[in-house]
């Protein structure tokens, strides 16, 4: 099963968005929670760094019953050096961004301790691409 | 598992219903539809919050609870009155009045249920401070979060704390204290005065626990109307005041909002509201640890003090209890007098802990999921087609409801009244058809309204 959904670079209000709805998907789907937890966390992760460094983004879930496979990309200033951006607690969340309970340099690891594969791709001033993917034992 | 039948306090009185949906739109389950003009509820979705019981009109809801006499079976017959009953009344009735109109009323004792915080306190601090596994620690207190959260939110059963709450330590040290006395187990009543369904169930139908200690359990709005109309008529002189141990101040307002978490270890929060706690739950689950060690989640709005079966406006009742631990904070100085439930503090903290909490959920489609995404696919395929008005009158709560009905064989696309209109301008579904389908739902009252006849 596919689902899409958009991101807005900026816009706090929503983010969570997507998060919550493929929550609820994959609740309905009987995946057990602890992956559910797993996977949402990751995507929250994801969807806020969008967020908070993007202009914007989309979202692809893909569900499978062996696997859920989330793409997320996005049109923005891209990472650097991503060996550095995994690191625990390294930040470039503006003080704004900040001052809303966000950027506090976990996203990345974040990401990577709750997925069972982790790719990230990008390119300086173009965007990200990340690919997340999940391994679903029944 | 799933044939599991659940106890419910909330029962619909299908003689008065007029299946108006009021209660079907705010069920924060959505366990509610209509069926033959009646309200239905599904078992295995309802949490006892009693949202429904507020709503309803006519008085159609009501809550299950025992017959009074019922307390005349047993030589010794203790009311366990949480405070909120107490702060029902206005303050110019004493509370000795009440304990002594409590007595008049047949009672042998009367404990204030919340005595059990002076020894629940500090087990409830120090399982916080000591827990390991993933926090926010959530509070087992109110039945209907605990229930809820089996339900709706079953990733997150695994935080409930297990500790007994304050009404199953009175009930356990009532039964021990005049078993020791001399008396038979069998010869103590233990009658619960519940200010809502949720806790009418908790006694009942207990989770994480076998049985309660408690024998009974009367609704708290029948019992004040009893004890208020009998102080008003009969202000006698002389009447027995029984002897009470003064209840200290945090105890006074622990069923309030804030009662808990204004001592729990660490970082707390407390919210009330089945709908605010829904927010914050779905918030929850999608984040990383919030950095919060403890939550108090409250399904009424003022917690205890909003009740179901409560009669006194919920914002006075609950000034009146602070107002009471104001005052007992201050005479707590001069009397050091310790409070007797201390002196079995060792055997109430040895019987403390409940079993884990087992998920529940009514969330999944099917427990097969390749068998749940089919479903799935079926019912964005039926939201296609219906409205997405949520006007209620298939007979579920939503469009989407009803997409899940269909998909489980619970009911069908035709209900709609949307879908049937259009079916029957295509000649695809005839006149009489449709309202066949109409009186399944709303029963055939609906349709002969005698002034529309005579039209």
């Amino acid at each position: 099963m596919h689902f899409t959904y958009l991101i807005t670079g900026g816009n706090f209000t929503h983010a969570g968005h997507a998060s919550s709805q493929v929550k609820r998907i994959l609740k309905q789907l009987n995946v057990n929670p602890v992956t559910i937890k797993r996977i949402v966390v990751a995507l929250y992760e994801a969807e806020v760094n969008v967020v908070a460094h993007a202009y914007r983004g989309n979202i692809d879930v893909d569900i499978e019953p062996e696997r859920v496979l989330v793409l997320i990309t996005d049109e923005g200033p891209g990472i650097a050096d991503i060996e550095l951006a995994m690191k625990e607690g390294y930040s470039t969340a503006s003080p704004k961004v900040r001052e809303m309970g966000f950027g506090a340099g976990m996203g990345l690891s974040n990401m990577k301790k709750n997925s069972d594969k982790l790719i990230i791709q990008s390119q300086v001033g173009q965007g990200t691409h990340v690919e997340l993917t999940t391994f679903l034992t029944q | 598992m799933e044939q599991e039948n659940f106890y419910h306090a909330i029962k619909v009185r299908t003689d008065m219903c007029i299946g108006c949906t009021h209660c079907m739109k705010v069920c924060p389950t959505e366990a509610i539809r209509i069926k033959q003009g009646k309200a239905v509820i599904a078992e295995n979705r309802c949490v006892d919050c009693g949202e429904c019981f507020r709503i309803c009109p006519v008085c159609a809801i009501i809550i299950e609870q025992d017959d009074f006499d019922k307390i005349f079976d047993y030589p010794i017959r203790v009311a366990l009155v949480p405070a909120v009953f107490i702060g029902q009344f206005p303050e110019e009735v004493s509370i000795d009045e009440i304990y002594s109109e409590l007595m008049e009323q047949g009672f042998t004792h009367v404990f204030e249920v919340e005595h059990g915080v002076e020894i629940l306190q500090h087990e409830h601090y120090n399982y916080i401070r000591e827990y390991v596994g993933s926090k926010p620690v959530i509070s087992p207190f109110c039945p209907a979060i605990v229930r809820l959260i089996q339900v709706k939110f079953p990733a997150l059963t695994d935080h409930i704390m297990l500790l007994k709450p304050p009404v199953d330590i009175a009930a356990i040290y009532n039964r021990k204290k005049f078993t020791d006395e001399g008396y038979n187990p069998e010869e103590v009543g233990i009658f619960y005065i519940s200010p809502c369904a949720a806790k009418v169930v908790a006694v009942r139908s207990p989770v994480g626990e076998a049985t309660s200690e408690v024998s009974g359990v009367i609704n708290m709005n029948y019992l004040y109307n009893k004890v208020f109309t009998g102080i008003k008529q009969a202000r006698k002189d002389n009447c027995i005041v029984p002897l009470r141990t003064p209840l200290k101040d945090n105890s006074i307002v622990w069923s309030l909002t804030r009662g808990e978490s204004a001592h729990a270890y660490g970082r707390s929060l407390a919210i009330d509201g089945i709908h605010n706690v829904i927010e914050f739950l779905e918030k929850l689950e999608t984040q990383e640890n919030p950095d919060i060690d403890f939550l108090e989640l409250r399904a009424c709005d003022e917690s205890c003090a909003g009740g179901v079966l409560t009669t006194g406006n919920r914002f006075l009742t609950s000034e009146r209890l602070h107002n009471r631990a104001e005052a007992a904070r201050k005479s707590l100085k001069i009397s050091a007098n310790k409070n007797p439930i201390l002196n079995y503090h060792d055997y109430i903290v040895g019987q403390l802990g409940l079993n884990r909490v087992p998920p529940r959920s009514i969330m999944k489609l099917d427990n097969d999921m390749a068998e749940a995404m089919k479903k799935m696919k079926k019912v964005h395929d039926l939201m296609l087609f219906l409205p997405q008005v949520d006007c209620g009158s298939c007979g579920c709560p939503s469009c989407a409801a009803l997409a899940e009905d269909i998909v489980q064989e619970r009911a069908s696309l035709a209900q709609c009244n949307f879908v049937q209109r259009t079916l029957e301008e295509r000649k695809l579904f005839s006149r009489e058809e449709s309202r066949e389908i109409l009186e399944e739902t709303w029963g055939k009252d609906k349709f002969n309204r005698k002034w529309l006849l005579d039209l």
